[in-house]
């Protein structure tokens, strides 16, 4: 960690203009930029650089900047989010980075992700696997008494665990074979260890791994990056859940 | 496409059928070195438990032909995995760097299983398929590792054994789902444990007979 008040960077950015191009990397000089300020703010800083001097901005993905939408994400010298652990890439602050440094930033990387325009990913493969089963249905009724359906503290936590997922796909650009099991592991462990998700449970567990592998997400090898890398620090035990809940759907279940 | 199909072919299927053929080839290794212990007690002992284990027949030809179908499995999903994985990013990173998740074991195991396919191959051939009239195990064994290279080339795939099973062991649990806080520390520790137990356990028998001989 730095204390000095700015620092300047040598920038290797991938720039791409669309899903046709080839892409490159080009390189920026980021001077003068305060440590106080966070990563995405750094690029901000550079842009505003870019326009002035009449070229095209780097294009990257963000929205709340404050580590809880999952818009952001980029590879930090081949560190999804950056260096820092638990943290998104909007929440990186500069202070971590020496004066001098040389950044490389690239995009994803992963065959379900197709590079939309610079560093700009689209993920909307994991909006097809939440919209597959990553759902309880409750279609009548009015709302039940609260605490009408005991849930045991654990269970309660380990739910909530799993739920923290922001759906950044760090997991898939850190895994080496691309993998989307820590994200399908989350989904399928906030829902089916809750009474509520439970009826659906074989469905979503068949249904969702199915998907997966038909967007072209690549298998899971254990290698444990995902976890390593994710924002929330989500556990492969959601991993080893989605197994469990996979077999008992795929060998005990009625669900075809 | 019917259940057992689909099952089977899903990216979690293809990893249960690795973690369960695996399983097999880890109760079968504890098995081959539990009788190859018995060299250390010179060329009789060696030779009467040969001629015990081959004297079960059947069975043994059922275990055999039962590891030589687990191993088609074992190398067929493996490749599938192998090449998926591959096509699951076309186009790599410029920077790789971990996130301290993956190990020498985990990041080796499509080459590791590689070397110890033609390691396999190579033994059964100096060891299984050989010419067994007028010389005895213990003597085609004690020629074969008067031969340095020899000697060397079955030290280095133990090694190659042990980090394929550092990773191997406990990644089959996790497979399987069998997993918990209760025990995963004990499988995790038992995964270093045994692949320590089979790398200096098969890797110290060469060495062992080349200084004897
Ligand atoms: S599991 Fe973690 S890395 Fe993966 S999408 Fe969710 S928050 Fe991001
Ligand atoms: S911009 Fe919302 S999590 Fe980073």
């Amino acid at each position: 960690m730095t204390t000095a008040k700015t620092i300047n960077l040598n920038l290797k950015v991938w720039r791409q203009n669309g899903p046709k191009d080839k892409g490159r990397f080009e390189e920026y000089r980021a001077s003068d930029i305060s440590t106080d300020s966070s990563f995405l703010e750094m690029l901000d800083v550079v842009n505003e650089k870019l326009t002035i001097e009449g070229k095209e901005p780097i294009a990257f993905d963000h929205d709340c900047r404050e580590g809880i939408c999952g818009m952001c994400g980029t590879v930090i010298n081949g560190r999804p989010h950056g260096p820092e652990k638990g943290t998104t890439l909007c929440q990186l602050h500069m202070r971590h980075f020496s004066d001098g440094d040389t950044i490389a930033i690239e995009p994803w990387r992963a065959r379900a992700f197709k590079v939309i325009k610079d560093l700009v990913v689209d993920r909307s493969p994991l909006d097809k696997l939440i919209q597959t089963a990553g759902y309880i249905s409750a279609n009548a009724g009015g709302c039940p008494d609260g605490n009408a359906v005991p849930i045991p503290q654990e269970i309660a936590e380990k739910s909530m665990d799993a739920a923290a997922c922001i759906g950044c796909g760090a997991c898939v650009a850190s895994c080496p074979n691309a993998s989307a099991m820590l994200f399908v592991g989350a989904k399928v462990s906030h829902l089916g260890l809750l009474p509520q998700g439970k009826p659906e449970a074989a469905m979503r567990a068949i249904s969702m791994v199915r998907e997966m592998d038909r967007l072209g997400f690549g298998n899971c090898g254990n290698e444990r990056e995902c976890e390593a890398e994710c924002p929330k620090e989500i556990s492969i035990t959601n991993i080893a859940r989605l197994n469990r809940e996979f077999f008992k759907a795929s060998f005990f279940s009625s669900v075809m | 496409m019917n259940w057992f199909t689909s099952s089977f072919g899903s990216s979690i299927g293809k990893k249960l059928l690795m973690a369960l053929t695996g399983l097999c080839f880890v109760l079968f290794l504890v098995v081959h070195l539990a009788g190859n212990l018995t060299l250390y007690g010179g060329g009789d002992l060696f030779n009467s438990y040969a001629e015990h284990l081959h004297s079960l027949g059947f069975l043994i030809n059922i275990s055999e032909f039962g590891l030589l179908f687990f191993a088609l499995i074992h190398i067929i999903t493996g490749t599938f995995l192998f090449l998926e994985n591959l096509k699951a990013r076309p186009v790599r990173y410029a920077v790789n760097k971990t996130g301290g998740g993956r190990t020498i074991g985990s990041f080796s195991m499509p080459y590791t299983g590689l070397f110890m396919l033609i390691f396999i191959i190579t033994h059964l051939l100096n060891f299984h398929f050989v010419d067994k009239t007028n010389t005895t195990i213990y003597d085609i064994v004690t020629n074969a590792f008067s031969n340095p290279l020899y000697v060397m080339f079955y030290v280095a795939s133990m090694v190659v054994v042990a980090i394929h099973i550092s990773h191997g062991f406990w990644s089959l649990f996790q497979t399987i789902g069998f997993e918990h806080p209760k025990y995963t520390p004990f499988i995790t520790g038992l995964s270093t444990v045994l692949s320590i137990v089979f790398g200096v356990g098969f890797g110290f028998i060469p060495i062992y007979i080349s200084f004897i001989v």
